[in-house]
């Protein structure tokens, strides 16, 4: 077991091995080796706060300007690059402000550890100033959640919250400390967390089980792969590739598996889902064998689920025991870790190439192209659709960017149309379905990812949602380039009251101010776009700048997302708008 | 279809746990008929009783779900015919009326009742059994005037030959785990 004492962390200020509770804090976030935090102080985490100033050195801390944007950033952070995120907020609504992104979080397995001060621990349920029951309110959305009220308990809460936020399917962990535990005095050793009795982070996997799913891939004849994020969260992505090349079996991605294998490669068909691609849509209804990679059979990718590929066996690679029979019952569970289940299938299925299988793809893949993406993707008429900006985006990039959405019609045209080379290169808030969440998100991955090219891309609702951002971005110069597709409306919801509503768009038409001229007010240079043949330059001057930059692109009012999958619909009852 | 299932929840004795355990139930929309909690066999490990009726899949969900709480060691749940499992209840009436009515001292003795208590004022008594019997028991108490009636919740124990959370629990320190879903 690996133990930290004072000895191995060089401090400023101290020599002596009693330390604050505040310090004993700091000093653990060391010893778990976080050297980047975001926050926003208040009254009840102000010692912490003080503390700080004598690690600065050590532990850099980002004031962002709202607690949502704090643990947005931490998200966008932990997602690029597979560490677990901080955020530091104060009790009462400090605390509170932070409750949708860890329910994003939750939702999206991110490892996130948050900490909130809270009121003395004599004052504990008087109402008293800033005091909200955390623990209660963070109860449903946290994987675990800890009340610190003795200098004592905080480095082993801190070692125990970094290991159940990074093991097993990863989670958000909020760690809530009195003010008096702060202040009080402590000797510091910091012990690393190894293992918790009732906790079992990755299930053991049974040699049956990997024996049983090669079998039935070995007799498949219209295999499908679907990858999900817990490709992306075990680091997978070498050995899905492995996997696939030795099968020849076609993959599709859900929204949070993107990024995994590279969208060039000649087994990718696309991304599942609502508004994913037609043919994988259409072929998971033909596919004798659907084989599921950390992926949960989320309500957007299977459709009405009794209709869900009714032909096939199924088999569920999956470490979080919960999720395996649902939604969708599957024929063998492979429990444990994708990264090495996978490994061990490999190793065992016989090689092959389904080619006929394949070619199958390519007709319903020529439909998509021709009634949908040559549309969206080249108009030559008419105003700047959502695909023109990504078509742009992509012939700058060349696939090579971070890319941080928002949510909503800009998220899935993002989604559909960026070609990813690199791994961990999409961000976006899936489960959860968080508007705001790009900007910060964009902000924290860009710090954890610095000599990489981070595009936030919202719609102009979710901009405006958490665009107080562009305060922490300006300030601390993070060169995160943001588009905002502005359309004028919350285009997703416009687009289902066109479909769905009789064309009632109730609350959906939005006015924005000068976004250009709003992050010029922050010292930030941006242009805007309303002109087709200004497009590729604008975009290419903003990926050249070394700096902050916002690309405003003014797109067509009542654009809508094709193909889609409508609500209660089999994944094979796929529409492409035209009909 | 609804069916009554009881459920049964290992955990450590950590602050909040019922709180992470009912979130469980309520985000279902699902009541708790009955619930016991008290440390179990094994010192600082407790148990949880529950009795809930929901569909067999939602109680298989729930029960997984319960499961992947940090502080919980082991759920199980369980049908009508595999569980043991027992009510208490305590009825208070006036004594005067225990004793001015024979009829009392056969109720109690039908129904293998005992009496806890008697001072000059009030007679306890105590009956242990199924819901339905101690509500039986209440309701021909009820003519002589109950002054207070209450009724525990469930306990129960399977029909397997011993709890097997010890071997469990060693295993779980060893790392030792197999489990079928």
């Amino acid at each position: 077991m690996e133990t930290i004492t004072l000895d191995n962390i060089t401090t400023k200020n101290k020599t002596s091995k009693r330390v604050s509770g505040s310090d004993a804090l700091i000093l653990s976030l060391i010893a778990e080796n976080v050297k980047t935090i975001f926050g926003y102080p208040g009254g009840a985490i102000m010692p912490v706060y003080d503390k700080l100033m004598d690690y600065e050195d050590q532990l850099h801390h980002i004031l962002t300007r709202h607690e949502q944007g704090a643990i947005h950033a931490a998200q966008g952070f932990a997602r690029v690059s597979g560490e677990v995120g901080v955020c530091l907020a104060t009790s009462g609504p400090g605390a509170t402000n932070l409750i949708t992104g860890i329910a994003d979080a939750f939702m999206d397995s991110t490892p996130i550890v948050c900490f909130t001060g809270q009121v003395y621990s004599h004052l504990l349920g008087t109402d008293a100033f800033q005091e909200t029951d955390v623990l209660g309110v963070s109860m449903p959305v946290t994987k675990w959640n800890f009340q610190v009220t003795c200098a004592e308990e905080i480095a082993p809460a801190v070692a125990k919250a970094f290991y159940i936020a990074r093991s097993g399917r990863p989670g958000p962990v909020l760690i809530d400390i009195t003010k008096d535990a702060m202040f009080a005095e402590v000797d510091f050793c910091y012990e690393k967390c190894t293992k918790i009795r009732s906790y079992i982070p990755i299930p053991e996997t049974k040699d049956i089980r990997i024996q049983q799913a090669v079998e039935l891939i070995d007799n498949a004849k219209r295999p499908l792969a679907l990858v999900g994020q817990g490709v992306v969260l075990s680091g997978a992505e070498k050995e899905l590739k492995e996997f696939i090349e030795k099968t020849g079996i076609p993959v599709a991605s859900t929204l949070l598996g993107l990024s995994a294998l590279p969208n060039d490669h000649k087994l990718y068909t696309g991304m599942l889902g609502m508004h994913g691609n037609a043919a994988p849509n259409i072929k998971t209804n033909e596919a004798d064998l659907i084989i599921a990679l950390g992926m949960r059979f989320d309500d957007r990718v299977t459709g009405k689920v009794n209709a869900y590929a009714p032909n096939a066996k199924k088999i569920h690679f999956e470490i979080d025991k919960a999720e395996v029979h649902k939604i969708i019952k599957v024929d063998v569970t492979v429990l444990g870790d994708v990264k090495d289940t996978l490994a061990r299938v490999t190793k065992m299925v016989s090689p092959n190439a389904h080619v006929v299988w394949r070619n199958s793809f390519k007709f319903i893949d020529d439909q998509e192209t021709s009634r949908v993406i040559q549309k969206e993707l080249n108009p030559e008429t008419g105003q700047i659709t959502m695909g023109e900006v990504l078509r742009h985006l992509n012939e700058v990039t060349k696939g090579e960017a971070v890319i941080v959405t928002d949510v909503g019609q800009h998220q899935m045209v993002a989604s559909r149309y960026y070609k990813f080379k690199n791994k961990r290169s999409f961000i976006t808030s899936g489960g959860l379905g968080t508007m705001g969440y790009g900007l910060p998100a964009a902000m924290g991955a860009q710090i954890a990812a610095p000599h990489r090219k981070v595009v936030s891309i919202s719609g102009d609702g979710g901009f405006q949602m958490t665009m107080q951002e562009l305060g922490t971005i300006a300030f601390n110069k993070i060169p995160v380039k943001m588009i905002v597709l502005n359309n004028d409306y919350l285009g997703m919801v416009r687009q289902w009251q066109e479909l769905f509503f009789d064309k009632r768009y109730s609350a959906t038409s939005i006015t924005s101010p000068d976004f250009v001229m709003l992050a010029a007010s922050y010292g930030i240079d941006g242009q805007k776009v309303t002109d087709r043949k200004d497009l590729h330059a604008a975009v290419q001057r903003m990926m050249d700048s070394n700096e902050p930059f916002i690309l405003e692109v003014a797109v067509e009012a009542k654009g809508n997302v094709f193909p889609m999958i409508p609500a209660g619909s089999a994944v094979n009852e796929i529409v492409f708008g035209d009909e | 279809m609804i069916e009554e299932f009881t459920i049964t929840v290992f955990s450590e004795n950590s602050i909040g746990i019922l709180n992470r355990i009912t979130i469980n139930f309520t985000k279902r929309k699902l009541n708790i008929d009955s619930l016991t909690v008290s440390e179990s066999a094994i010192k600082g490990v407790y148990k949880f009783t529950i009795v809930v009726k929901c569909a067999l899949a939602t109680v298989e969900n729930l029960v997984k779900q319960l499961d992947k709480q940090i502080d919980i060691l082991r759920t199980f749940f369980l049908r009508e015919h595999e569980v043991l499992h027992q009510e208490m209840a305590m009825y208070k009436i006036e004594t005067s009326t225990f004793l001015e009515s024979n009829q009392v001292e056969a109720i109690i003795r039908k129904h293998n009742a005992r009496i806890l208590e008697v001072t000059k004022e009030y007679t306890a008594i105590e009956k242990t059994g199924h819901k339905h019997e101690t509500q039986e028991l209440f309701e021909e108490l009820k003519p002589f005037g109950v002054l207070q009636f209450v009724r525990s919740g469930r306990v129960a124990i399977t029909r397997l030959k011993k709890e097997l959370l010890s071997e469990y629990l060693d295993k779980l320190e060893k790392r030792e785990m197999s489990e079928e879903i």
